[in-house]
């Protein structure tokens, strides 16, 4: 019998071809578009032309007129069966559909039921709503002037247009600290409103069955299990006769995490019209109306040394979270984990504050490919080094290699409060140096700048906080944030598992089953993953935040040692020696020094339903909930390397180097893809992506035509390394990898980009970096 | 509302239906005849998740009536494999990690049919142009060019 390796399994390590691929490249896929189901409505919103108007009145008659129009619901519906608003993951509360007022352009005012899409989509366009405008609110600064219009005149005691302040740090000791400094540097930036814009919108299909009492929701969701709680928690469906499926999905990002008006309508219709409904947005609907991400005002301020010790860090942040506060984040942090920002650094005191802010703005503050805000940290703090290194004269290699934490800092506790698990920063930015030929770019560039011609380097060595959270600090509305995994070993040695993640692309069914091979020494091919019914998985928080591998996927190893503790004991009776004188070695249970003498799991398995010991339960199944006991901080260097064109403002990147450090990687295949991903959303959001809005409150570029999305031709190419450092507390030494390359790219590329300009003065260039705003500054500096 | 009939080859099958005649092809190929490996990911013919080919061109299925395909002959993805073989293109998807959620890999395989029977052998660069009215969220492209190059390779054996 040829050796059982980890090789011969597809277990950790091995570059695994996909699982899911065979019916997605034969079109086989099914996402929630792709559910008929028979006797189907479907629902159709009308949607507010102003960013703030009271509403009049709602007229539906012509619309009902409609052939195949079945129903208009409004606000005045919903009230009757108490859902006219619902609770936001941030413990706000939206509007289910606008009632006295509309809070943003777009937002829900009526939902038109039709026996077909087409004629819904007829009867919105019906539906009168007449208006009476207000004066709009959308600069976040505006909003909290004296006198300026209070937007959320719905809640009791509201005031202002202010929804929080939340800190971190010590503030007087980071005072005391920047009055001792020997240099500061502070900077403002805006980190635009984006939108994650999965290729796939959201939308659900509703099936409520009167006679059996059952409520089926297909739906877009990175969380059914958090969803269907939320459910039962607002409306008449209750948790045991409500089934979520979150089926194939098309892409998340986070846009896919919170609850919208959409869903709820749907289930009203299903409900009240006793037949399924189902609704698809536009995709203009889900940029104007579903979960953004980021607007955040940050000033950030470094103190340091002459010879650059970084010494304290300061942030002050005005978030702009639109009409609701509906962002996601645990209920203890609303601001999420902002307050990483002090990075890979080793800094003695910081303050952080954030000031969230009601303006007419769609709600959201969604992560887009980010745990909670570590883009945002991020990203301030890898500009602001970068600033010092300026004002220092230093180069920005040698003042990170000076303050980064230092391998045997580790476990390391940050003046914020964060516990980083393992990290060798600098060891990763060498390869980093080395793969782009650092110090030979340097050269290139001062050779080039003195003929005119202008080329930077830019470098972000980031560290992530990802994989949320450890029960004892994090809940999201009060749901722990541990995930299941139920593993069912059959008779012949096959394996079913199912988890409370879900997967939007990333491969779970793969990626799952491999570390269930690596740990039960079964080939995955003989392993099947299930993931989003919450009928059939084991509850979970869902997939978002990089949790997937340093949650779910610990608790798959931890669910697959059980089954192995009971396996053994099974094993000894089957080779009739004692417990204590098996061992699991080369993937199979073998008699200690008998080399020989083994079984496999698979022998197991059919004994553990045919021939089990007395006294012990038939099968092979477990069952594990799996707190976290601390984030994991996934980290790398990235170099930028770009070429202006100093008539135009024209840039390239010529050349994009990824050093990742995530622990151990399980399959390195589809780790890569996701740095891939990952750096062409960073890519976007650096260099193309903003949601713009005029002083009326109206979006100008709330579709695909004006949104821009990097095609293969804009994109660059990623060369990609890594470094291994496995995390110490996760049970295989794995640390998440989905989101690192969003998070680090957008300040590399920007630095690049200053960098080629810092000659001429310039510090600091507001993303999204278009070549129209290079070319005006070349053109103010007289260079073009 | 009136209806007319629409009658289109479909992957090699003539397929008819009864439709309102402001149906897109692309709700013609979905809604009624349930072919739903072509997707929607825009409404304004940006994305390319219903490429499909007309008579022998991709076009984007959301722009065109199906009344407009009339008599015509249609390739989706679920025409790409045949006789139980996956066409090059697909097994250079899976092969290299062409795809994650999948919703832009059916438009994506027939730009890349397009591309391939009109350029055998195409540079990386012209690859990319090849696929540049196709958006992809997920993989940032490197591995789809790697997939169309897999399947350029295996296709230029087939014909040696």
């Amino acid at each position: 019998m040829a050796e059982t390796t980890s090789e011969s399994l597809g277990g950790i390590g091995q570059s695994v071809k996909r699982k899911e691929d065979l019916r997605f490249i034969q079109g086989k896929g099914k996402y929630i578009e792709d559910f008929y189901l028979p006797n189907m409505v479907y629902g159709v919103f009308v949607r507010s032309i102003f960013a703030h108007a009271k509403i009049n009145s709602i007229n539906s008659d012509a619309a009902l007129k409609v052939p195949g129009v079945v129903a208009v619901l409004t606000e005045k519906d919903l009230a009757g069966v108490n859902l006219a608003w619902m609770p936001t993951l941030a413990g706000d509360t939206q509007a289910v559909l606008a009632g006295e007022k509309v809070l943003f352009q777009s937002q829900e005012v009526a939902f038109v039921v039709a026996e077909t899409q087409a004629a819904a989509v007829d009867g919105a366009s019906l539906v009168e709503v007449d208006y009476e405008e207000l004066p709009v609110v959308v600069d976040p600064f505006k909003a909290m002037e004296p006198g300026a219009p209070v937007l959320r005149t719905d809640k009791e005691g509201q005031k202002d247009n202010h929804i929080f302040t939340w800190e971190a740090g010590d503030k007087a000791k980071t005072e005391k600290a920047f009055q001792d400094a020997e240099v500061t540097v502070s900077q403002k930036t805006h980190y635009p409103r984006c939108h994650p814009a999965p290729l796939e919108t959201c939308g659900c299909v509703v099936d409520h069955n009167a006679f059996t009492g059952r409520t089926d929701i297909f739906m877009t969701s990175q969380a059914p299990h958090a969803h269907r709680t939320i459910f039962a928690l607002i409306s008449p469906f209750k948790e045991h006769t409500t089934r979520i499926v979150a089926p194939d999905i098309g892409g998340g990002f986070g846009n896919k995490v919170p609850v919208y008006p959409g869903y709820v309508l749907s289930a009203v219709a299903s409900l009240v019209l006793g037949r399924p409904c189902k609704w698809i947005e536009t995709r203009s609907e889900n940029i104007q109306s579903t979960g953004f991400a980021r607007d955040y005002h940050s000033e950030i301020e470094l103190a340091a040394t002459k010879d650059g010790k970084i010494t304290a860090l300061r942030v002050k942040t005005t978030a702009d979270h639109g009409a609701f506060d509906a962002q996601a984040s645990p209920s203890k942090w609303p601001a999420g984990l902002f307050s990483i920002c002090t990075g890979s650094y080793d800094i003695a005191d910081a303050h952080v504050q954030v000031d969230a802010v009601y303006t007419n703005k769609a709600p959201g503050g969604v992560a887009y490919r980010c745990s909670f805000r570590v883009t945002e940290a991020v990203y301030i703090m890898e500009r602001a080094v970068d600033l010092l290194a300026v004002k220092l004269n230093m180069d920005p290699v040698q003042l990170r290699k000076k303050n980064f934490i230092k391998p045997e800092q580790f476990p390391y506790k940050s003046t914020t409060g964060w516990e980083y698990d393992s990290g060798d920063y600098e060891k990763t930015m060498n390869v980093a140096l080395e793969a782009v030929g650092y110090d030979q770019l340097r050269k290139e560039q001062a050779e080039k700048r003195s003929r005119g011609e202008l080329m930077g380097i830019g470098i972000s060595s980031f560290t992530e906080i990802v994989g949320a959270g450890p029960r004892k600090q994090f809940d999201i509305l009060g749901l722990s944030m541990n995930d299941g995994a139920e593993i069912r070993v059959h008779p012949t040695g096959t394996v079913m598992a199912r988890f409370g993640v879900k997967s939007q692309g990333q491969g779970h069914e793969t990626t799952f089953a491999q570390i269930l091979a690596e740990e039960l020494g079964i080939p995955e091919a003989d392993i099947i993953v299930e993931e989003g019914d919450t009928d059939t998985a084991p509850y979970g928080l869902g997939t978002y935040g990089s949790r997937s591998t340093p949650v779910a996927g610990a608790a798959a190893a931890i669910a697959a040692r059980k089954i192995r503790d009971k396996a053994q004991k099974i094993a000894a009776h089957m080779l009739e020696v004692s417990e204590a004188d098996i061992e699991w070695k080369d993937y199979k249970f073998q008699v200690k020094g008998v080399p020989g003498k083994a079984k496999t799991m698979a022998e197991v398995a059919f004994a553990a339903y045919t021939a089990i010991p007395d006294g012990m339960e038939a099968g092979l199944e477990a069952v594990t909930y799996y707190d976290p006991p601390n984030f994991t901080f996934p980290y790398g260097t990235y170099i930028c390397v770009v070429d202006i064109d100093s008539k135009t403002g024209e840039y390239k990147i010529r050349k994009f180097v990824a050093v990742d450090d995530c622990g151990i990687v399980i399959n390195p295949m589809i780790v890569e893809g996701q740095i891939h991903g990952g750096l062409t959303e960073g890519f976007a959001i650096a260099t193309m992506q903003e949601i713009r809005f005029d002083e009326g409150g109206n979006i100008l570029n709330g579709n695909f035509m004006d949104y821009m999305l990097p095609t293969a031709v804009d994109t660059p190419h990623w060369d990609l390394d890594r470094t291994v450092t496995p995390c110490p507390h996760h049970p295989i030494g794995a640390k998440g990898i989905g989101e690192s390359a969003n998070v680090g790219s957008p300040p590399a590329i920007v630095n690049a980009i200053v960098d080629a300009l810092s000659h001429l003065g310039v510090t600091n260039i507001e993303m999204p970096v278009s070549p129209w705003k290079i070319w005006r500054i070349l053109h103010e500096k007289g260079v073009a | 509302m009136s209806t007319v009939n629409v009658t289109v080859t479909v992957n090699g099958v003539e397929r008819s239906a009864e439709v309102e005649p402001r149906t897109l092809l692309v709700y013609f190929l979905r809604d009624h005849l349930r072919l739903t490996g072509t997707h929607i990911g825009c409404d304004t013919s940006n994305c390319g998740a219903c490429t499909v080919m007309l008579d022998g061109k991709i076009i984007k299925s959301c722009t065109l009536f199906a009344v407009q395909a009339n008599g015509k002959s249609v390739k989706t993805v679920e025409g790409l494999a045949e006789n139980g073989k996956l066409h090059p293109i697909q097994e250079g998807f899976k092969e290299e990690h062409g795809l994650q959620c999948g919703f832009c890999t059916p438009g994506m395989m027939l730009s890349a049919l397009e591309l391939l029977q009109k350029n055998p052998h195409p540079s990386e660069d012209e690859i990319r142009w090849g696929i540049s009215g196709n958006l992809c969220r997920c993989t940032g492209y490197q591995n789809i060019v790697k997939a169309i190059q897999y399947a350029a390779d295996k296709m230029a054996k087939g014909e040696a």
